[in-house]
């Protein structure tokens, strides 16, 4: 600090209170609309502490959906949502790993190649080239299943580029005084390069989970069948049918339930977290 | 950069990267040669005839009024979303950088918006800005505005930008702090013997070596905005009214996915497609450069 201005203070923690105010503030207003009737969400205005309603809302939604839309049971897209997150995080992480430490390690003709190969899939987002890769997902007969939901999305150059660089910083020694001492490539892969990774893999592991979990337009285009559903996509199919008749406590209990996840993993992995947001635009 | 030493295996290399070529080659590579092909053809709903057209479905694209609209509307959506997100979080993170106290609470809270889906997010605020029963638009109404975005394009505009800068704080505001935490303490003290004061100091000091982390976060704005923004988009107004929020990815679903105008929206995602590459060499440009400070 440089100088002492205690009015200025005030004036900072004023303007920071606001602002955390207003970011707080939608997630504040759908916990409190999940604990309440049909009938005291729909009062206008509607009233902004938590009612009762907390475990009936809870339970409906993850037991049956709604009752006027869709009348898919969240627990199930719960289920979708985890195996999605999960397969992508932990598939990215491994797919990548092994293709920088190929990258690196090796010199083999093709490698420059390769490597080019996988860094231009980051100027082709799903966004841009929606309808070939379904017609592939299709030709293919993987849609409406786990491997249509994930496989498509395994590829990650960034995660390629982060073990890249962080190999390049490992000390050539250890893998001389490796081979010296008789151990083969995936030895030295398994007993030096992967504990060392260990920080990155969590910071990757955190940032992917939360990419994979909020998945949307990729879900949207492959799952027909309710049983498929991820509990974004669930949200968007529980408010058909305008706003009057949108059961709004459910359709905000079941917001809760599809941030918790992935907030709970920001809030326990926050030093890992940061980490990899910062680590992974570099 | 490379390894002094190598390992040196024929065949080993090429398994390990397998996996990751193999996707890429069937779900990227595939799919987007596909894209190039179909943006020259001509075929009718039924795919019962094709009809090879060069440019012509560009032609067309770029003669049609609603597709250059709505280059416009992801124009203005994308500069809107960028210079307020980017506003607001340097204004929070600057003053989070400055308080002694609560520092680690504000930035607790202040990350919860990444953890939330976009389409989530869109629903977050549709709840509130409800013209019926929206807690935003009961008080909006009573101090006498006229909220409906159902009816009203530029307050549909506005729900679609607040939504999406809404989940875009905390990422910004998560790189400023870090990029206020790495300038040097002395500078800002020395300035402040010379007699700046802090909003002096701000502009002439803080700002300008921030900038590097300013053109990062407005490029990763951009793209941002171009792109993952149609989860909210299809979560809140769906396009409408009018397609006053119909950016260019919502367009090329639309035709492509439910008016099944394959040619169409093949053009669309090619220039799409020159539009991320484009935006992917500036910010390698920039890394680059900045790499070499």
């Amino acid at each position: 600090m440089i100088e002492r201005r205690p009015y200025l203070d005030v004036v900072r923690h004023a303007v920071l209170i606001a602002g955390v105010a207003i970011v707080m503030l939608p997630i504040y207003m759908a916990f409190v609309a999940s604990t309440l009737s049909f009938e005291q969400v729909m009062r206008v205005p509607m009233q902004l502490w938590p009612g009762t309603h907390l475990l009936d809302n809870y339970a409906a939604v993850l037991a049956h959906g709604t009752t006027r839309a869709s009348s898919a049971p969240v627990g199930r897209m719960m289920l979708n949502s985890l195996v999605m997150a999960l397969v992508i995080a932990v598939g990215k992480i491994s797919i990548s790993i092994v293709s920088a430490f190929a990258i690196v390690y090796f010199r083999f003709p093709l490698r420059r190649t390769f490597f080019w190969m996988i860094f231009i899939t980051l100027m082709l987002p799903v966004e841009v080239r929606i309808i070939p890769t379904f017609k592939v997902v299709s030709d293919l007969g993987m849609l409406d299943s786990y491997a249509g939901l994930t496989i498509p999305l395994i590829a990650s150059a960034t995660a390629t580029f982060l073990f890249r660089q962080f190999f390049l910083t490992i000390p050539d020694e250890l893998m001389e005084a490796a081979r010296i001492d008789g151990a083969g490539p995936m030895r030295f892969f398994k007993d030096v390069v992967l504990p060392l990774s260990r920080t990155n893999i969590a910071a990757l592991f955190v940032i992917l989970f939360i990419y994979g979990w909020n998945q949307y337009l990729w879900p949207l285009l492959i799952t027909t069948q309710e049983s498929m559903y991820t509990t974004v996509i669930g949200i968007k199919r529980m408010m058909a049918g305008g706003d009057a008749a949108t059961e709004w406590n459910l359709v905000m209990a079941t917001a809760i339930l599809a941030m918790l996840p992935p907030a709970l993993v920001v809030v326990l992995m926050q030093k890992w977290f940061v980490k990899g947001l910062v680590e992974t635009e570099k | 950069m490379e390894k002094r030493a190598q390992f040196s295996s024929r065949w080993l290399p090429y398994v390990l990267v397998s996996p990751q070529i193999a996707v890429t080659l069937v779900f990227f590579f595939w799919p987007a040669l596909q894209a190039l092909y179909w943006s020259a053809l001509l075929q009718d709903a039924f795919a019962s005839k094709t009809q090879f057209v060069w440019f012509d479905n560009f032609e067309a694209l770029f003669q049609d009024s609603i597709y250059l609209a709505s280059f416009k509307v992801t124009a203005l959506f994308s500069a809107l979303v960028a210079a307020i997100g980017l506003a607001i979080s340097l204004l929070l993170a600057v003053l989070a950088d400055r308080v002694l106290r609560g520092a680690r609470a504000y930035k607790a809270l202040l990350v919860w918006p990444y953890a939330v889906a976009p389409a989530v997010a869109g629903v977050l605020w549709v709840f509130l800005l409800s013209p019926s029963i929206g807690v935003v638009a009961y008080m909006l109404r009573s101090i006498g505005v006229d909220w409906n975005y159902y009816v009203h394009s530029d307050q549909a505009l506005l729900l679609v930008v607040v939504a999406a800068v809404w989940k875009q704080i905390s990422y910004n505001f998560l790189f400023f702090l870090a990029g206020l935490q790495s300038i040097p303490a002395s500078l800002v003290e020395a300035a402040a013997i010379d007699g700046a004061g802090p909003v002096r100091r701000f502009w002439t000091i803080v700002f300008p070596l921030l900038s590097p982390t300013t053109f990062f976060l407005l490029v990763v704005n951009v793209v941002y905005a171009f792109f993952d923004t149609f989860a909210i988009i299809d979560a809140t107004t769906q396009g409408g009214p009018a397609q006053a929020t119909q950016i260019l990815v919502f367009k090329v679903y639309q035709d492509g996915v439910q008016a099944l105008d394959l040619g169409g929206s093949a053009a669309q995602s090619v220039v799409l497609m020159l539009i991320v590459i484009s935006l992917t060499v500036i910010q390698f440009r920039y890394v680059e450069r900045k790499v070499q400070y």
